[in-house]
């Protein structure tokens, strides 16, 4: 992958550089999914972190959590009647019983679509080539830029030097 | 002076490269109960479940022992850590990972129990609902479906909430590491980068997991008690038991966790991250829960009583002052005399004093599910079925594995992943600043300076 970046200790810095490089974005010729920041950390207050905050999980994990249900409601019931118990005058689907199990996978549910949605809107698992420096997890930010235009690299050095970067990298 | 965020990864991926004899010691002896233990299964499945001291009138006694006593311990991890998690508790960074692992090796380890008391262990997939030839489905009527349904579910939950945040120290290991751990730390962390969108999508998802975890930890706890309360066995048919038994389980869970919070921080040299505001916090918890111990088992103990039943008056009899007097007495005293104090009094709750209060709470919630179980089962309605129940060698030594097994899973887990998360952890850091000074105390820093005795030591330098 070939990608200019620069590594930030303070993300005041680093918001600088995303807010520069976005500004200048359509005179370079780059799109803002080209834009790319990577921290070790999540940064909660800052723009390039807080422009992702909205997301349907919640609605996702109820939606799972009731197809649970329903499927702990279909699996006791279907079970009480396709194999039917002497239960001595009770009922055959007793709803006090059925409720712990259909509790249960509602719960089991809700957990399910969490993780399937975390891993699909995370894009996990992912074995390719992403942009990743070992410097990040010594607590620096890097912010940059992949799949560069070659007339806009020195003009994206110069905003990501700008923005507080002491030494601009470039991937191959 | 404050740890570095290099610092602090090169401190909690320390122990992953470094290994003294210590560890290897510690494996080999956890290893040794655990086949010791296979070897007493072995046994049994060739022999048969004879080989147990079980008998008419006691068919369950130490394998339900341990069965409930492990699902109890596993509460203290993924219930505690999602609290926490809700209530934005910034302390709970170092502890958090602790207790979700064990609460996920507590889980399986009581799972297995109820499978080696099958007669025939390697049918027990006939628990799975699923279409077969044999017509046989599971009957959700009873409190053993129920039991399987959410104890599969929470160690689902719990392997889940404990994997999640594990994502992104695996991928620190990953890009600091070379050769089979590069490997395998790739595999694990599963190509996480570190966008904020994965960031947000994260955190997003283990809130949500937060909350349903918790009316799942309860669930389970409350479901394993009903596996008593549900039969008409005297003591046993009380509508008291789902509360009492979810106290009794955070109880031991957290005496638990604390044990192993000070075993890590002995042996990982963790002590700048494990400092004793964290033990101090879990020491008034762990005080809250014992007062509620008492409360429950005193209510419990009073109702009876009060009634006059004569079959629960043999049980209780049986308990108070006769032949499970001395256990019984053991247990008031390793899970209230011995550990208030310690646990009530700020100078004494220390880690020291955390580590004695804890470790004859863990002995004395033992012995409470113990004597849970057998008295009843010895002294049912008439007299002419009751009878006694020794344990043999067989079931000791499964016990003991089961102790072995727990210590082993631990071991090889701070082998393979930061006992601490690191993420949360410096997360925690860059945040501190911004809280009250007196919360400022749990920021990572050199242990020198910091007396035990002073679980509140403040940095008055900022």
């Amino acid at each position: 992958m070939r990608a200019l970046y620069a590594l930030y200790s303070d993300p005041d810095a680093a918001q600088r550089a995303v807010n520069a490089l976005k500004t200048a974005a359509g005179s370079l010729g780059i799109a803002d999914r080209q834009i790319v920041v990577v921290t070790a950390e999540p940064f909660d207050g800052y723009d390039f972190s807080d422009e992702h905050a909205e997301s349907p999980m919640f609605l996702i994990a109820s939606f799972t959590g009731i197809l649970g249900g329903l499927v702990g409601y279909w699996l006791t019931r279907f079970t009480q009647v396709s194999y039917p118990l002497p239960t001595g005058g009770m009922p055959i689907v007793p709803p006090w019983t059925n409720a712990i199990i259909v509790y249960e996978l509602t719960m089991l549910g809700a957990i399910a679509g969490t993780v399937i949605t975390l891993l699909v809107m995370a894009g996990l698992p992912q074995f390719g080539e992403s942009l990743s420096d070992p410097e990040v997890w010594h607590g620096k930010i890097l912010v940059g830029v992949t799949e560069p235009p070659e007339k806009a690299r020195p003009e994206l050095e110069k905003h990501l030097r700008q923005a507080g970067a002491s030494e601009v990298k470039a991937t191959a | 002076m404050e740890k570095t965020s290099e610092q602090i990864r090169a401190d909690l991926l320390r122990p992953l490269f470094s290994t003294g004899p210590g560890y290897w010691t510690a494996v080999a002896i956890a290893a040794s109960m655990v086949l010791a233990g296979v070897f007493a299964f072995c046994y049994q499945v060739y022999n048969g479940i004879g080989v147990w001291g079980l008998n008419s009138p006691v068919f369950w006694a130490f394998d339900i022992t341990n069965f409930v006593f492990w699902i109890g311990i596993s509460h203290a991890g993924t219930l505690i850590s999602a609290i926490l998690r809700l209530c934005n508790a910034g302390w709970r960074r170092p502890v958090t990972r602790c207790a979700e692992a064990i609460t996920v090796f507590a889980l399986s380890i009581g799972a297995i129990v109820p499978i080696c008391h099958l007669g025939r262990p390697w049918l027990f997939y006939w628990m799975v609902p699923y279409p077969s030839e044999r017509h046989i489905w599971p009957n959700f009527r009873s409190p053993l479906a129920w039991d399987f349904i959410a104890i599969s579910t929470y160690l689902t939950g719990s392997t889940l909430f404990l994997f999640l945040p594990i994502i992104p120290d695996c991928a620190a290991a990953r890009d600091l590491t070379r050769g089979w751990r590069r490997k395998l730390y790739s595999l694990l962390s599963l190509g996480w980068q570190g966008t904020p969108r994965q960031w947000h999508r994260l955190e997003t998802a283990m809130h949500i997991m937060a909350i349903a975890i918790i009316p799942v930890a309860v669930s389970v706890h409350t479901i394993v008690s009903w596996d008593f309360a549900m039969t008409p066995v005297p003591m046993w048919h009380s509508t008291i038991f789902g509360p009492y038994f979810v106290v009794g389980a955070i109880f031991s869970g957290v005496a638990a966790l604390i044990l192993a919070m000070a075993l890590l921080r002995k042996f990982l040299r963790l002590d700048e991250y494990l400092q004793p505001i964290h033990f101090d916090h879990l020491g008034k918890l762990l005080l809250t829960m014992s007062l509620l111990w008492v409360y429950f088992t005193f209510a419990e103990r009073l109702t009876t009583w009060y009634g006059n039943d004569p079959s629960e008056m043999a049980v209780f009899w049986s308990s108070i002052r006769q032949q499970f007097a001395p256990l019984f007495w053991t247990m008031v005293v390793c899970n209230f005399i011995i550990p208030f104090p310690f646990l009530a009094i700020k100078k004494l709750r220390t880690i020291t004093g955390t580590v004695i209060a804890s470790t004859t709470i863990v002995a004395g919630m033992w012995i409470e599910r113990f004597l849970i179980i057998v008295p009843s089962l010895e002294h049912k309605y008439l007299p002419y079925s009751w009878g006694t129940y020794r344990p043999t060698w067989v079931e000791i030594t499964l016990m003991v594995a089961g102790f072995g097994m727990m210590a082993l899973l631990y071991l090889l887990f701070s082998k393979l992943v930061p006992m601490i998360s690191m993420w949360e952890l410096e997360a925690g850091v860059r945040k501190a600043p911004a809280v009250p000074r007196h919360v400022v105390s749990l920021k990572p820093r050199p242990a020198t300076g910091i007396a035990e005795s002073e679980p509140f030591a403040t940095d008055l330098s900022r």
